[in-house]
């Protein structure tokens, strides 16, 4: 069979890995025909990345799979699987995937005098011939250095078996544990030169970040950088951070804010329907209210409505809003609105998307409101923190759900910088501030700092809550945010 | 070269009472086709048992080659492999048992020294 590989000019073939973001890095997938070397410390989520490519292969291109799992037992891998979207057991029983785990003890095994590894060619030759595979994945292989003594045997028939791969024409994975001299343990980086990927997986104020980078692709061009991904429900996908596929169409219904005078600054229409909203702004300023006038006017049109509270209980907000004359308490009887309460705790971001993602598919909601967001997602400089962010509002707009994000400040809402990385994810954002000048009554102000797609009103409005009417006031002109003179 | 040899030592008849099983050997030997190190295995193995085990042993050559799907079941990794199946517990050594002192320790037929 002719093989290009020496031959740069040629594009190297691709096999899609099915994994969002990474086929975009790669500019298409994994070398088609050859092995691909991924290394990254225990839990970093390599196994799983070598799956979902099995996987995709089975579901999407016809290319049965064949996994030699060195590590774990088939039970326990499809388990470990299982719980992030892949259920390898159908795949098994459909002849499209076989796992055989190979188990290796030292503590059972003498060596007796020279032997070679033939029992693992079999067994995987056996494997992709019973089920005519096109992809492998050998996860774990640098436990037989574990169970082994003869390195220099091991090392010959290592490269003897990638060569086996590539002779077969199969896209290989390959997972390796993270060494500390070298790239993975044992070196396997020596032997699979076509693509490198190295993951990695670090916790920083409790923020779990993982990041995949591309160590080495030959015969394509790929990113280098080092992107962040996630793993959730769906498994790993990973968002380049200048190549954003914004897929989603644009509506260009509009849908109102529940506050006409609101509505009027923003064409007199209010929101674009599935746009996301920010509105931030300090304590006590407002914000929980334009949330709930948002809800309540969408439950009023007979759609509905998911509150995400992670401060107030759901009674409390209902208290608050009615003295305000805010009446939602007869939406949740309905139906069309319901309340999610918990308290941020140290459960982890990755687990708070993948609760609030699972809920919103379940129950469907046309407007979604989360009230603050500052407590799920504090430290907005990290890179992971942004992406998983990002993550929610692209989650939302393609199902067109329009979204309503508070965010609770410490200084003034107008110290842009402090939110600066929040608000460009945004289609609308709304700052809410104190004005509390001179001996006149403190006031609130409400400017729509920027609304894509609309000519919305520049102006900063006074804002006015009393009971059973929230409306915008005169126009509050040169009169600086009172926090920015206090402080 | 491609009809493996399966290579059976059975002293014992199959119709008389099997014998203890603590007396009794059973041995499976694991190949993939008659290689060097495959004969040696054999050979070495045969020697090894009639020095010590004369009359109480069956051997038994699985080649790998013609019964792939054997492979999986008793977990071989390394070829040569030869099983201890009986007595229990179960014992594996790999290689082509040219130290015979490590596969009579492997085989408990020595103590390690």
């Amino acid at each position: 069979m002719a093989r290009n590989g020496s031959n740069a000019r040629i594009p190297v073939p691709k096999a899609p890995s099915g994994i969002q973001g990474l086929d975009a890095i790669t500019n298409g997938g994994l070398p088609r025909g050859r092995t691909t070397l991924v290394v990254g410390s225990p839990g970093c989520g390599k196994t799983l990345l070598a799956m979902q490519f099995l996987a995709h292969g089975v579901l999407n291109h016809n290319e049965p799979g064949v996994c030699l799992q060195f590590e774990e037992t088939a039970e326990k891998l499809a388990a470990n699987v299982r719980s992030l979207g892949l259920n390898l057991d159908q795949f098994i029983r459909r002849k499209k995937l076989l796992v055989d785990h190979i188990r290796i003890d030292r503590n059972e095994i003498e060596e007796t005098g020279a032997y070679n590894l033939d029992g693992i060619f079999i067994r995987l030759g056996h494997a992709v011939q019973s089920i005519n595979a096109k992809r492998v994945v050998l996860d774990g292989i640098e436990t037989l250095f574990a169970g082994l003594s003869e390195e220099a045997v091991l090392r010959s028939e290592l490269r003897r078996l990638f060569r086996w791969l590539d002779e077969h024409n199969l896209t290989a994975i390959v997972t390796g544990e993270r060494g500390d001299r070298t790239l993975s343990r044992h070196g396997l980086e020596e032997y699979i030169a076509d693509c490198v990927i190295v993951m990695d997986h670090r916790i920083t104020n409790q923020i779990s970040t993982r990041r995949l980078r591309i160590v080495k692709y030959r015969g394509s061009s790929h990113g280098t950088d080092e992107y962040p991904f996630l793993i959730d429900d769906d498994g790993i996908s990973l968002i380049p951070i200048t190549g954003l596929e914004l897929t989603h169409t644009a509506v260009k219904e509009r849908v109102s804010t529940g506050i006409p005078a609101l509505d009027e600054m923003m064409e007199g229409k209010g929101f674009y329907r599935g746009s996301s909203v920010l509105v931030s702004g300090r304590a006590g300023t407002g914000k929980s209210t334009l949330a709930a006038k948002f809800a309540d006017a969408a439950c009023g049109r007979g759609k509905s409505c998911l509150y995400f509270a992670f401060e107030e209980s759901p009674s409390q907000i209902i208290r608050n809003m009615a003295s305000v004359g805010i009446r939602l308490e007869r939406w949740v009887r309905k139906g069309s609105l319901k309340f999610h309460a918990t308290r941020p705790t140290s459960a982890g971001l990755e687990a708070h998307l993948a609760v609030m993602q699972k809920l919103i598919a379940d129950s469907k909601p046309d407007v979604v409101i989360v009230d603050p967001i500052t407590s799920i997602f504090s430290g907005w400089d990290t890179l992971g923190t942004k992406l998983m962010f990002t993550r929610l509002i692209d989650f939302l707009k393609v199902r067109h759900i329009t979204s309503m994000f508070n965010h609770l400040t410490l200084g003034s809402a107008d110290q842009t910088t402090a939110h600066e990385s929040v608000s460009t994810l945004m289609d609308t954002w709304i700052t809410v501030t104190d004005h509390n000048h001179g001996d006149g009554e403190p006031k609130r102000g409400l400017l729509v700092v920027k609304s894509r797609g609309m000519a919305h009103s520049r102006e900063r409005r006074e804002l006015v809550v009393s009971k059973g009417k929230i409306t915008l006031g005169g126009v509050l002109r040169n009169h600086a945010p009172s926090q920015e003179v206090v402080e | 070269m491609k009809s493996a040899k399966k290579v059976s030592h059975k002293p014992v008849s199959k119709k008389r009472p099997a014998p203890k099983n603590s007396d009794f050997w059973e041995l499976r030997l694991y190949i993939a086709g008659p290689t060097p190190n495959s004969i040696a295995a054999i050979d070495n193995l045969r020697k090894i048992c009639e020095d010590r085990l004369q009359g109480r042993y069956r051997i038994e050559v699985v080649d790998l080659l013609e019964k792939p799907q054997l492979a999986k079941g008793d977990q071989i990794v390394a070829i040569p492999t030869l099983v201890r199946k009986l007595p229990a517990p179960v014992k594996k050594i790999i290689g082509n048992l040219s130290k015979a002192e490590r596969a009579l320790v492997g085989l408990d037929l020595q103590p390690a020294s």
